[in-house]
């Protein structure tokens, strides 16, 4: 499975889950270790959320996910915890820049959330621009991402990707 | 179909017929970290194996966020800042005391018409005032502006907020911005450029075009827009290196949608603690007991800012149960107001003047509220904590922060005699 084909279980989320909520403004400075801090990933609405999520899930939520905060750690505990990719109805803005700066693909999809149950098996098909539920065999379009966000998804964040090509 | 000025932007400096929605790669113009989030861009751009830097012109650094250093961990942050300066030979280094980011890059002439600004800061949406397209982005994506000088976007829809009518004197921009986030709510324009116009934005000199875009931000915007006017040109000349492109919408632009607001009878307006849209006219908080008062940050530390809290503050003492900090957003200004006679009317009132930077609005330092208190301040967040744990914040103008100071308690600026 690469990174722009992701298959997972979703978890389902509400409206306005801030970056507090992703990761407790507290432990930023008191854990520096990212596999560490990515155990407390969701914590607040869902305690023992990194523990019992499987690598590939997909948290789909309602509108304005990652508000809040521009910190980079929040798009990152939920790669370093294993989430595939997140599925909400629209993003705060910095919070979806920071996500392909670190490589946690994120999906822009007003319908999926009335559409979808916690526990719902997903396939994502990013060069295609499609979301399946396999569950069901409904299926979604997503607008087709430019080659070069594609790209650094691919090579896990946008530091490596500036490694190997040297630019965008 | 005509474009919008965000697109013409973009057009402009990604060599693409884009539109709204489409993504896009672009080159930057003018690239601003400040001491807050220069050091993780500094760090990635080291990971990602820069050697130099795109264009030690184009980017400028700041220490304002907490500065003078507080503590060793940010004076470890400001030495490291210098050394990347030095080492990169960045010229436009700002040290402390020189003031809030943004007011030095309009001040200092880094913003033109027309420009593509990146700041890795939320507020750098004020440079809008200025018809320049200008977004705040994180470290990791200014660690690749750093290396490239270019950037990923998408290129945003367009808000218009038109504005009608003529505000009472002590009615300020800040009112009508706060009146606006209200309605709007806070991710009501996620995403999209708000672009402001009509009569009463016209008539707004560039620093209350500045409070506007500031606070764009938020309602959840990518930018905060004016469109150039003569006034942007006049705030320019002396200013910039050379005349920029002045871009405005073609007359069939396509807006995402247009919202009318008509403000002859606007009262002050007060955002109440924790969130910014959390907006009553001020009638509704009158009274409500005050234990400091901000006058200064991004959205309202500039000279007219401290010019209208210091007509109200002229031969009088703030009460005896409250303290005012003011804080001139820069040093051009924090000499403006010496020269002026306003730094005596403000020590003499009994506030506290410190130099110029962020200070308490971001929490760091210089004037951090206790447990429970509250603090009347004209910086654009109120949310829980950010000038102290458990400090509660209500965002007003500076003409609603220096009647508050003279009263104790929150008090309409309407109601003092002239
Ligand atoms: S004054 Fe406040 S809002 Fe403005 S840049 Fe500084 S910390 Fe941010």
């Amino acid at each position: 499975m690469s990174k722009t084909h992701i298959k997972g279980k979703v978890w389902k989320f509400g409206d306005d889950i801030n970056t507090d909520i992703i990761i407790w403004g507290k432990y930023k400075y008191s854990i520096l270790d990212l596999k560490e801090l990515s155990k407390h990933a969701m914590e607040a609405i869902s305690p023992g959320f990194a523990e019992k999520i499987s690598s590939g899930d997909i948290i789909v939520a309602g509108k304005n996910f990652g508000c809040g905060s521009s910190r980079e750690h929040a798009p990152l505990v939920l790669k370093y915890a294993g989430v595939g990719a997140v599925v909400a109805k629209f993003f705060a803005r910095i919070f979806y820049r920071n996500a392909f700066a670190v490589g946690l693909p994120v999906i822009e999809c007003p319908e999926l959330f009335d559409k979808s149950k916690e526990g719902d098996e997903f396939e994502i098909d990013l060069e295609k621009g499609v979301i399946l539920n396999l569950n069901n065999n409904e299926s979604f379009k997503i607008k087709p991402m430019p080659s070069f966000l594609l790209d650094i998804l691919k090579e896990g964040s946008l530091v490596e990707h500036f490694k190997k090509h040297g630019g965008f | 179909m005509g474009l919008t000025i965000s697109e013409k932007i973009f057009r402009d400096h990604s060599n693409e017929k884009v539109v709204a929605g489409d993504f896009t790669v672009a080159d930057i113009d003018i690239a601003m970290a400040h001491d807050g989030t220069a050091p993780l861009a500094i760090d990635n751009f080291e990971d990602m194996g820069g050697k130099k830097v795109w264009d030690p012109s184009k980017i400028v650094l700041i220490l304002d966020h907490l500065s003078p250093s507080p503590h060793t961990s940010a004076s470890i942050v400001h030495k490291q800042m210098r050394e990347f300066a030095r080492k990169y030979k960045i010229q436009n280094f700002f040290d402390i005391g020189s003031g809030v980011c943004h007011q030095i890059l309009p001040e200092k002439g880094f913003i033109n018409t027309g420009n593509l600004v990146v700041g890795a800061d939320s507020h750098t949406c004020t440079h809008g005032a200025l018809g320049a397209f200008s977004t705040g982005i994180g470290s990791t994506d200014m660690a690749a502006v750093f290396y490239s000088g270019k950037l990923w976007f998408r290129v945003p829809e367009t808000f218009r907020i038109e504005v009608s009518g003529k505000l009472h004197p002590f009615v300020l921009a800040k009112d009508l911005i706060l009146h606006i986030i209200g309605q709007i709510r806070a991710d009501g324009a996620t995403y999209k450029a708000v672009e402001f116009c009509g009569e009463t934005v016209k008539g707004f000199d560039i620093a209350s075009r500045m409070t506007l875009c500031n606070m764009a931000v938020e309602m959840g915007a990518k930018t905060g827009l004016v469109s150039p006017d003569k006034k942007t040109l006049d705030y320019l000349e002396n200013r910039v290196p050379s005349s920029g492109k002045v871009v405005e919408n073609d007359p069939d632009a396509e807006f995402e949608e247009t919202f009318n607001f008509e403000v002859d009878d606007l009262s002050p307006q007060i955002a109440y603690p924790p969130f910014v849209d959390n907006v009553r006219p001020i009638e509704e908080y009158e009274g409500t007991d005050v234990d400091q008062i901000f006058l200064g940050s991004c959205t309202n530390g500039r000279l007219e800012d401290l010019q209208i809290a210091a007509k109200i503050l002229d031969g009088k003492k703030i009460h005896e149960d409250v303290r005012m900090i003011v804080m001139p957003a820069s040093r051009d200004i924090y000499l403006r107001t010496i020269k002026d006679g306003l730094a005596e009317i403000f020590l003499n009132a009994g506030c506290c003047i410190n130099n110029p930077g962020c200070g308490p609005c971001v929490g760091g330092h210089a004037g951090i509220l206790a447990p429970g208190e509250v603090c009347l301040s004209t910086t654009n967040r109120n949310f829980e904590g950010r000038m102290g744990e458990k400090g509660q914040i209500y965002l007003g103008s500076p003409a609603t922060a220096a009647a508050t100071a003279l009263k104790g308690v929150i008090a309409d600026p309407r109601e003092l005699e002239a």
